[in-house]
């Protein structure tokens, strides 16, 4: 019996499936989805092939509208979606970042190996929780005024270094430095402003999480080693949040106000949840700033998160920041528009790059990379679910040729929320990441069941189609000890 | 749907239902009106965050939107809803709707600020979505809405 997709898609290789311009009438450039055979079947029977074919719609829109193999349906684009337009005639859509702008990943490297953790980490975990607030509408031990949450969308991740919640050399090695420049607080409502005041050093809820975790094995000793990783038992510390309800009512702000644009500019869409706007429009711009003031907010986050991780540890295992080694490896968002250079056909462009749950992935050599990963590429930090693994990896040109500088964000839902619950409890997925020796600390159990494994696709699948069509290189593998879940 | 207490059955009107999504949570509302399927859609919204049950009625916030569109409108009053759980700690379960046709609602929401020895948060709503977007108006009215969560 053929396949589902066979007469649909086009094989390009074992990795590459073309969705042509055909499938749908208003396409401008045909889709592309990186995946295995085996993940068809799944992404075929979530009807996702047609969000892949509405971005497609989005006027100034250049080569394909993208896919990377984590994809699963979202609303308007597919999560794991890549969309560049041009600058010059194209749109940007705000519904291509997502509500939580700038979600993202941190890795902090240690000194410390398994042995020493393990018999500690109900400990480390306790103290994570206490000091890390996390959880729905979750408050932050930050009190910051009106005036100083302006200066939080305009220095990102250097604001909280100069209060001693980090150092510069945390700065220089997260994406964009931890700010994107042109970030305009009178572009963002006194809503968002609101929601944003007392969340500010918030872990959140959701698929957010903060994990201690311990290397297990390394693929690529060089590379590893330029970013810290020595060896295999070596312990690390990931962390997963974005812009919270900040950047959650700037996305719904500027989808409402862009949804009028629409009209105005006369755009043809086939989801209202694509609205978008040229990026040279006064719209288009008034968004771009706001939405790094979000993206500015979410790198402040995460480097106040950092701070207390630091605290955590020092306190519990009894010993100084220097002798943990508790350096910061890399910062990556993955909900993100950014404007980036690309040579096309011999000639060079300037792009929009929507990011909806994709990571950019730069190669070596790259300018916009920090000097110590000059050599090796960008490092990519791709968190799998809290009973797997986590994956770091670093950019190729394969992905400056293919995707625009991007490679997957994650593993994936397979399995809806809802299903999730009605499958299992909260304490049996305790009870089963116990068996496997994870500590989970969670504000609420029930929701717990959400974030079960079995929910999500195998993350390793997703980062070996990556690897393989050589959109971002193997590094490193990590398995969870002890997660701190909202 | 019919549901039996002290032998007595009861008909109740269905207030909503969820729809399965792979990473968000979708609600279909329903009502005899546009106005109790708008009530229904927040109750629908609230439900997700916590058990209503548990909510008493004792603060109240009164809502004034207007949008370009009725679709438009439904999308704006539950990210209102959303904005004052996030910023005032709100939980709703009762509305009054005053006003409501295709551009325009007031609204009063009855509830009670979050207290955590009594109400347990299950799931963070980021936003209402306009996907899957739709205000249906026939045998009463029908809602439909995608949260990002």
């Amino acid at each position: 019996m053929p396949a589902p997709w066979q007469g649909t898609l086009k094989k390009i290789d074992d990795y590459r499936w073309e969705i042509p311009k055909s499938y749908k009438a208003g396409m401008l450039v045909p889709g592309l989805i990186f995946a295995s055979e085996s993940m068809l079947s799944h992404i075929w029977q979530e009807q996702v092939f047609q969000q892949v074919a509405n971005v497609a719609f989005l006027p100034g829109i250049v080569d394909h509208s993208l896919a990377m193999p984590d994809i699963h349906w979202g609303y308007g684009f597919p999560i794991g979606g890549v969309a560049a337009t041009r600058v010059k005639d194209g749109v940007i859509s705000p519904g291509g970042v997502g509500f939580d702008i700038n979600c993202g990943v941190r890795l902090l490297r240690t000194n410390l190996t398994e042995e020493e953790v393990r018999p500690k980490i109900e400990q480390i975990t306790a103290e994570l929780y206490v000091n890390v607030p996390s959880g729905v509408g979750s408050k932050g031990k930050l009190r910051v005024n009106e005036k100083e949450l302006g200066e939080v969308m305009v220095k990102g991740s250097l604001w909280a270094a100069e209060r001693g919640y980090g150092e510069a050399e945390d700065v220089r090695v997260t994406e964009e430095s931890g700010c994107i420049k042109g970030a305009n607080p009178n572009k963002v409502s006194s809503k968002a402003k609101q929601r944003g005041i007392p969340q500010l050093g918030t872990l959140g809820s959701g698929n957010h999480f903060l994990e201690v975790e311990v290397v297990d094995e390394i693929y690529d000793r060089d590379a590893a080693k330029v970013m810290g990783i020595e060896d295999v038992g070596q312990v690390l510390v990931l962390i997963h949040t974005g812009s919270r309800g900040f950047g959650h009512q700037v996305c719904t702000d500027y989808v409402a106000l862009l949804g009028q644009a629409v009209k105005r500019y006369g755009i043809n869409l086939p989801d209202r949840q694509l609205a978008c706007a040229p990026v040279n429009s006064p719209e288009g711009q008034d968004y771009l700033q706001a939405m790094s003031c979000a993206a500015n907010y979410a790198w402040t986050n995460r480097q106040c998160i950092t701070h207390w991780v630091r605290e955590s540890l020092v306190k519990v295992l009894g010993k100084s920041r220097r002798e943990l080694g508790l350096e910061q490896i890399y910062d990556v968002c993955h909900n993100i528009a950014k404007i980036e250079d690309y040579t096309i056909d011999g000639k060079k462009q300037t792009l929009c790059v929507h990011r909806k749950g994709a990571t950019r992935a730069f190669p070596a050599g790259h300018p916009d990379i920090p000097d110590i990963y000059r050599g090796i590429g960008q490092p990519v930090l791709i968190p799998g679910d809290m009973g797997r693994c986590s994956y770091i990896a670093v950019g190729t040109e394969t992905a400056m040729k293919e995707s625009f500088g991007s490679t997957c964000h994650g593993a994936g839902r397979t399995q809806s929320r809802t299903a999730a619950k009605r499958s299992r409890r909260g304490a049996d997925v305790v009870k089963a990441l116990a068996a496997k020796g994870i500590t989970v600390k969670v504000g609420n159990i029930g929701s717990l069941a959400e974030e079960a494994s079995e929910a999500y696709k195998d993350v390793t699948e997703v980062v070996d189609i990556t690897h393989k069509a050589g959109l971002s290189r193997k590094v490193a593998r990590a398995i969870p000890m002890g997660v701190i879940k909202g | 749907m019919s549901i039996l207490v002290n032998d007595i059955i009861y008909l109740v009107e269905k207030e909503f239902e969820i729809i399965d999504h792979t990473a968000d949570v979708g609600v279909i509302a329903y009502g005899a009106s546009v106005n109790q399927a708008f009530v229904n859609a927040a109750r629908a919204l609230f439900s997700l965050i916590t058990e209503l049950d548990n909510v008493e009625e004792v603060v109240y916030r009164d809502i004034e939107l207007v949008a370009p569109d009725q679709e438009s409108l439904l999308v704006e009053w539950l990210n209102e809803l959303i904005y004052l759980f996030d910023t005032e700690n709100i939980i709703f379960k009762r509305f009054d709707i005053t006003q409501l046709n295709s551009t325009q609602l007031k609204a009063r929401g009855y509830g009670e600020k979050v207290d955590s020895s009594k109400h347990k948060l299950k799931t963070g709503v980021k936003a209402a979505t306009y996907h899957m977007l739709k205000v249906e108006k026939t045998n009463g009215c029908q809602v439909q809405v995608l949260f990002d969560i």
